[in-house]
């Protein structure tokens, strides 16, 4: 299974979302072509009703630590209940472009 | 965790400066795309604020990431309050909740034309 789908999986089975996107962004950095070390997930749920957009991210964080202790490097997230998901009108924020600098993951 | 003492200081920086954010590079010259896209949003408020280089200091590189639970940066502060990273401060730059949340916390705002 690619990191992409182990994602997918994992947000699918743990937050029963009614919208998902796991993006792989890693072609805009500077890694080799077919990396997964840059995602941007999109996630929207009832399970995030009531809570803050911190404690969201650090939920997300904690399913996918063994990713993120491994290859990925970065993970950008909207984390969206329904009624915000239709009050943006299903669009997301572009991710922005790397700088190359750091070199790290963080 | 009080025992890190590079807590002391990020606990000092945040309380004695209104808004700080803790980015990789300066806010003249982020070094990184979050970090660029974080400084813009505040930038566009025309609010005052203080960029903190963490790649100037592994310690606090680490440190930050300990000190809200948060394992990423950028990492931007309210009046000693961990806000949010990049995404969350670009969603709640777009929504106006981060003009508010300023407002609330009597942070002048003086945005560009």
């Amino acid at each position: 299974m690619t990191i992409q789908e182990t994602i997918e999986q994992k947000i699918a089975t743990s937050l029963a979302p009614v919208h998902l996107e796991v993006i792989n962004e890693s072609h805009m950095h500077n890694v080799p072509p077919g990396s997964e070390s840059h995602f941007k997930v999109v996630i929207v749920t009832d399970t995030f009703d009531g809570v803050t957009r911190v404690r969201r991210q650090q939920q997300v964080n904690g399913i996918l630590a063994a990713e993120l202790q491994g290859g990925v490097h970065a993970l950008s997230m909207q984390t969206l209940t329904p009624q915000e998901w239709e009050a943006r009108g299903g669009s997301i924020i572009q991710s922005p472009a790397c700088l190359g600098g750091g070199g790290n993951k963080d | 965790m009080d025992d890190n003492p590079v807590f002391t200081s990020i606990k000092e920086d945040v309380e004695s400066n209104d808004v700080v954010l803790f980015m990789k590079g300066t806010p003249v010259f982020p070094q990184c795309g979050f970090s660029a896209a974080t400084v813009q949003a505040l930038t566009l408020l025309g609010v005052k604020f203080k960029g903190i280089d963490v790649l100037q200091d592994p310690s606090l590189r680490d440190g930050i990431k300990q000190y809200s639970s948060w394992p990423t940066i950028p990492q931007l502060y309210v009046k000693g309050e961990f806000v949010g990273g990049c995404d969350i401060v670009r969603e709640m730059y777009e929504t106006g909740e981060l003009g508010e949340l300023l407002t609330s916390s009597g942070i002048a705002m003086e945005p560009a034309a």
